[in-house]
């Protein structure tokens, strides 16, 4: 701790949507406690520090980091390490640090296709020389540098040692507070902190535990994107058709998605002991798949099976839409599946 | 995840040799030296026979001496032996379900001659089951009762020999037969070889016997629609038809069949030989007596009027308002005893079969030597008057045939031979040529039966059939049959004219034993037949507790070959009914309630009706005694709250990443990365710099 005796607390993002430092601002008036109990060491987002300063530390000065976003580029990777060895106790904040998010789906593609997407093909690009970016580049001043762009984005324990997890996308604030309240509780009255490696402010049970909508036995004939339908209230949004991933996913968030008849996207990530929340949901999916009657034709059968799994347009988008970083499946196999 | 065991774990490995089934191809003492340095292994060997006393010892006092806490032993398959080293693990005092087995024999030795191959793999198999069974957790077997009820599917001899042995063991059966009569194939023949005893004779009697039983529910024109349960306790759903005839009143005494007017071709019991009513019994012995109203061709049903049969009917036990009915009972064994269809000759166009008239095929033989047949026993050609001076007998007819079947059929040489002395015998002048490729003739009293058949002055032929053929080459050939054949014993082809051919068709599956076999969820082979658990030391058993084959369902063989399998399936299932109660694996699914969310995602899943909801905690519960661990609800719950005893998500994964060993660079799971042997000039390494 540093002279004035408060604790250090840092907040930074890496491959992030600038989301996650919101909803720690979104813990309302308990900010001011925050800003009573911790000096800020570094937050940029709300308050100008420079990496120079980080650098600048002893190793742990920081009591606290919670780190958000995924490891997509050396930048990100560069600070991921340099925090780690600056900080006693690291955070993996929300979905993108704890399991890849949004950007881990990169995975399924590749470095070259995504720097296409992005840079000459999308409808509103204009870069008729076709130029993009370069790791360096020289101008009569000197040597240019930028990031280097990696071809798997990752999650932050799979680059750096973590400490704790908090799940979300972003963390309900409630949560976080709980959370920053366990903190504060252990750095100032030396109360025990969770094990590490635990995943923080979140349940262990599923969703549904959460939701109050009316759940039946479910079989399903096709599914519907959430335009298609107005979904029955007070009724299960699964059985009706919408995909949910509420039982494939931890609880923690109040299930507020499908109490607005919002399908539950899975951003508290898989339950305690499920190794790939994709392929779970996925298995679950599949198993309550109206798939016909007994002593249909086989070539029938396949056709009710194709029919009903045709109206999920976009599967991997869907079941691993938070958790692509760790699962089991990791990334699109192609021939550059072995690079960074 | 990180897999690692709750205990510290003390894991003993056993390599076996197997003599040199293993040990041939796999360096045995290469593998147990490296899993010797494999965590948590305590103790690695190998040897000779690891399922001798001596091998067994060895596990018995290592547990003893060493405080082994988990067993491996890598050798044959877990159906072999898998009892035999639980029993091991038991007598020194380990639970039998901390063992775990890795088939290094039928999954690697046996697969392959490529020694280094073969020997990492037997790496790979040994350690995923050694990082397996570091998971494994004390189980006891589970206690299920044996309703002494059995279910007996198909009423030839081999099903009628399963049910009398039961019944008269005193134990009481549902015997359910698709056709309108008990009997089978073997109603139909004439006279049964080697010792030519009337076929009719010796299987009547069982047939009334069977009738007559009060043990014995016949359940005749029915067929078993579901099937529900498992070993001791099967809910059966019978689908009895409707026969359009109140048995309650039917005397069985035949004027209907008298007075129907209307004939049709029957292809079932007369095979296509001779005619039978609409009203009918397939024979006069047939057991039930009550007869069956073909509804597609009468008249009443097509036309709304004749009704002869209603009208002559004394006791007025025609009913045409009559429905199918739907039967359920409880049964705590199956027996499958469905026999076989003939080969369809008309599938081999050179023999002429359907196309050139007298060509005939066995079956049609059998009716026709047959007194009770529609020629009245006599031999003739198709226009049912001209004896046949000259008769060719093809053997192996689709089967010992690449294009057909493969397999030998079994009974064809022997039932040709004796269709050579039945038309000896009726026909002393007419000259018989007996076409074979083999003469398979195994068994009490046939190679005398093939002796007798040389000396009766039948001609031999060694060659397989090319063709039958009425278009004549030579004189002599006009108006008759030409075999053209190479005789493999004189090397020349030659061209036989007959009058009549029989083509002696092989068994083969019934069209429908894949339907069947899913029905009772239990396997069949390639070619259709049911498969035995083991195919020489649990020949009636399967691999599904509690369902029995026994007969040509299994494999094509002669009666007495069937009535052995009839009477060892009764044998097996008195045996159970007997013990009244048999010990089940403990692999269960069990949902942890506390964690359960309610989605109610696998409520509809089990095959077995094993889950149920609570509405009022809102969470579902696995009954384990209905539970058969299938494991179709532990995959489907999408909160991974379901864990099935002995096959947990920890058990099965760390098996996987042990099986990955050497494809995998660290073993916690976060980061499988493919160790693939390449240049790494590709590969960006970022570099950060630390300040
Ligand atoms: C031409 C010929 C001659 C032969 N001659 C001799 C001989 O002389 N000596 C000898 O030892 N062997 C002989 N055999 C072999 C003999 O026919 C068989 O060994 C014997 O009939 C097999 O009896 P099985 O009960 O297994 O089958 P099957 O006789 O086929 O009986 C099966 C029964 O199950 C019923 N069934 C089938 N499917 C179902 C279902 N799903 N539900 C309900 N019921 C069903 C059928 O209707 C049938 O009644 C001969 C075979 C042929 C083809
Ligand atoms: S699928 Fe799992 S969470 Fe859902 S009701 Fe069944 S056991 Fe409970
Ligand atoms: S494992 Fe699950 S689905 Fe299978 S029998 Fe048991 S309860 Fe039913």
């Amino acid at each position: 701790m540093s002279v004035n005796g408060k604790p250090k607390l840092a907040m930074y993002w890496a491959a992030a949507c600038g989301g996650c430092e919101i909803s720690v601002l979104n813990i309302g008036e308990h900010i001011l406690t925050v800003d009573e109990v911790f000096d800020l060491a570094f937050f940029p987002c709300i308050a100008d520090f420079k990496t120079v300063d980080v650098r600048g530390y002893p190793d742990g000065y920081i009591d606290v980091c919670l780190f958000n976003g995924a490891i997509r580029n050396s930048e990100n990777e560069e600070m991921a390490r340099l925090l780690r060895k600056k900080s006693k106790i690291l955070v993996a904040y929300g979905s993108c640090a704890y399991e890849g998010c949004i950007p881990a789906l990169a995975n399924l593609t590749s470095k070259e296709a995504t720097l296409e997407t992005v840079f000459l093909n999308n409808p509103t690009i204009d870069n008729p020389d076709r130029v993009l970016p370069q790791p360096a580049y020289s101008v009569p001043e000197g040597e240019l540098e930028i990031p280097e762009f990696y071809h798997t984005v990752k999650a932050l324990d799979q680059v750096v040692d973590v400490d704790y997890y908090i799940p979300g996308c972003p963390p309900e604030p409630h949560q976080v507070w709980a959370v920053l309240q366990v903190v504060v509780a252990a750095l100032l009255d030396g109360a025990p902190l969770p094990p590490k490696g635990s995943i923080v402010g979140a349940g262990d049970v599923a969703v549904c535990e959460e939701c109050p909508l009316e759940k039946r036995e479910k079989t399903i004939t096709r599914f519907y994107r959430p335009y298609e339908i107005t979904p029955q209230p007070g009724l299960c949004l699964l059985e009706q058709g919408l995909v949910c991933l509420g039982p494939a996913t931890r609880s923690g968030c109040g299930a507020l998605c499908p109490q607005v008849g919002m399908g539950c996207r899975g951003c508290y990530g898989p339950l305690p002991g499920v190794e790939d929340q994709g392929a779970k949901m996925l298995s679950a999916i599949a198993s309550v798949i109206d798939a016909g009657e007994a002593g249909m034709e086989e070539a029938e059968l396949d056709r009710v099976i194709e029919e009903a799994v045709a109206t999920i347009p976009d599967p991997a988008g869907t079941f691993y839409r938070f958790s692509m970083a760790h699962s089991i499946l990791r990334r699109a196999n192609d021939s550059q599946s072995d690079k960074v | 995840m990180n897999h690692k065991p709750m205990e510290e774990a003390r894991i003993g490995v056993y390599v076996c040799h197997c003599g040199t089934n293993i040990a041939k191809t796999v360096d045995v003492a290469e593998v147990a030296r490296w899993v010797g340095e494999q965590e948590n292994v305590v103790v690695a060997r190998d040897y000779k026979f690891m399922c001798s006393s001596l091998g067994q010892d060895l596990i018995e006092s290592d547990i003893k001496e060493r405080g082994l806490t988990r067993i491996v032993v890598a050798a044959c398959s877990p159906h072999m032996h898998e009892k035999t080293f639980r029993g091991a693990c038991q007598r020194a005092g380990l639970n039998p379900y901390m063992f775990e087995m890795a088939n290094i024999r039928e999954h690697d030795s046996w697969a392959t001659d490529d020694r280094a191959a073969a020997t990492q793999k037997a790496k790979a198999l040994v350690e995923g089951a050694v990082r397996r069974v570091a998971h494994h957790t004390p189980l006891e077997p589970l206690p299920v009762e044996i309703n002494p009820n059995t279910l007996v599917v198909g009423g030839g001899i081999a099903g009628i020999t399963t049910a009398l042995e039961l019944a008269n063991a005193g134990y009481h059966v549902y015997l359910v037969e698709r056709e309108p009569s008990i009997g089978g194939h073997m109603a139909q023949l004439d006279k049964t070889f080697p010792t030519l005893d009337c076929s009719a004779c010796i299987l009547t009697p069982k047939m009334v016997e069977v009738g007559q039983h009060p043990n014995i529910t016949l359940l005749s024109y029915s067929e078993v629609e579901k099937v529900e349960g498992y070993i001791g306790n099967f809910t059966i759903t019978v689908r009895k038809k409707a026969r359009y005839i109140n048995e309650e009143l039917c005397t069985g005494c035949g004027i209907c069949e008298e007075k129907c007017p209307k004939r049709v071709v029957d292809h079932v019991f007369e095979a296509g030989l001779g005619y039978r009513k609409v009203v009918y019994r397939p024979f006069p012995q047939a057991v039930p007596k009550y007869p069956v109203i073909d509804r597609e061709n009468c008249t009443y049903f097509l036309r709304g009027k004749c009704r002869a049969c209603q009208i002559f009917c004394p006791t007025k036990a025609i009913d045409f308002e009559q429905e199918d009915e739907i039967i359920t009972f409880q049964v705590g064994n199956i027996v499958l005893a469905t026999g076989y269809d003939l080969f369809d000759a008309r599938r081999i166009p050179q023999y002429g079969y359907g196309r050139l008239a007298n060509v005939f095929t066995s079956m049609e033989f059998e009716r026709m030597v047959n007194a009770a047949g529609p020629t009245g026993g006599k031999i003739v050609l198709r226009d049912g008057v001209t004896e046949p001076k000259s008769v060719a007998i093809i053997h192996c007819v689709g089967s010992r045939d690449k294009n057909y079947h493969e397999y030998c059929s079994k009974v064809c040489c022997m039932y040709s031979l004796k269709f050579a002395h039945l038309v000896h015998e009726r026909l002393p002048d007419a000259e018989v040529y007996n076409f074979y490729i083999d003469i398979r003739a195994p068994g009490k009293g046939y190679e005398e039966f093939y002796h007798r058949l040389l000396h009766e002055g039948t001609h031999f032929i060694r060659g397989r059939v090319a063709e039958v053929t009425d278009a004549a080459r030579q004189p002599g050939e006009e108006g008759k049959l030409i075999v053209q054949v190479e005789d493999t014993l004189i090397g020349k082809q030659r061209r036989i004219p007959v009058d009549m051919v029989i083509l002696s068709a092989g068994l083969e599956a019934r069209h429908d034993s894949r339907e069947v076999s899913q029905l009772f969820k239990m396997g069949c082979d390639f070619d259709g037949f049911f498969v035995e658990r083991h195919p020489k030391l649990d020949p009636v058993a399967t691999m599904t507790e509690g369902i029995f084959i026994a007969g040509c369902a299994q494999g094509p063989k002669d009666i007495p070959d069937t009535v052995a399998q009839g009477a060892a399936a009764a044998a097996r299932v008195a045996g159970l009914i007997h013990l009244g109660t048999v010990m089940m694996e403990p692999v269960r699914a069990y949902i942890h309630e506390e964690l359960c969310s309610g989605c109610r995602i696998c409520n509809t899943l089990c095959p077995y009706n094993a889950i149920v909801f609570h509405e009022d905690r809102q969470v579902s519960e696995v009954i384990t005694a209905l539970c058969q661990g299938c494991g179709t609800c532990v995959a489907a719950c999408p909160s991974g709250v379901i864990s099935g005893a002995h096959f947990t998500n920890e058990q099965i994964m760390s098996q996987i990443e042990g099986v990955l060993w050497d494809v995998r660079r660290n073993g916690n799971g976060k980061q499988p990365t493919v160790n693939i042997q390449q240049s790494t000039a590709n590969v960006q390494q970022p570099t950060v710099n630390e300040p």
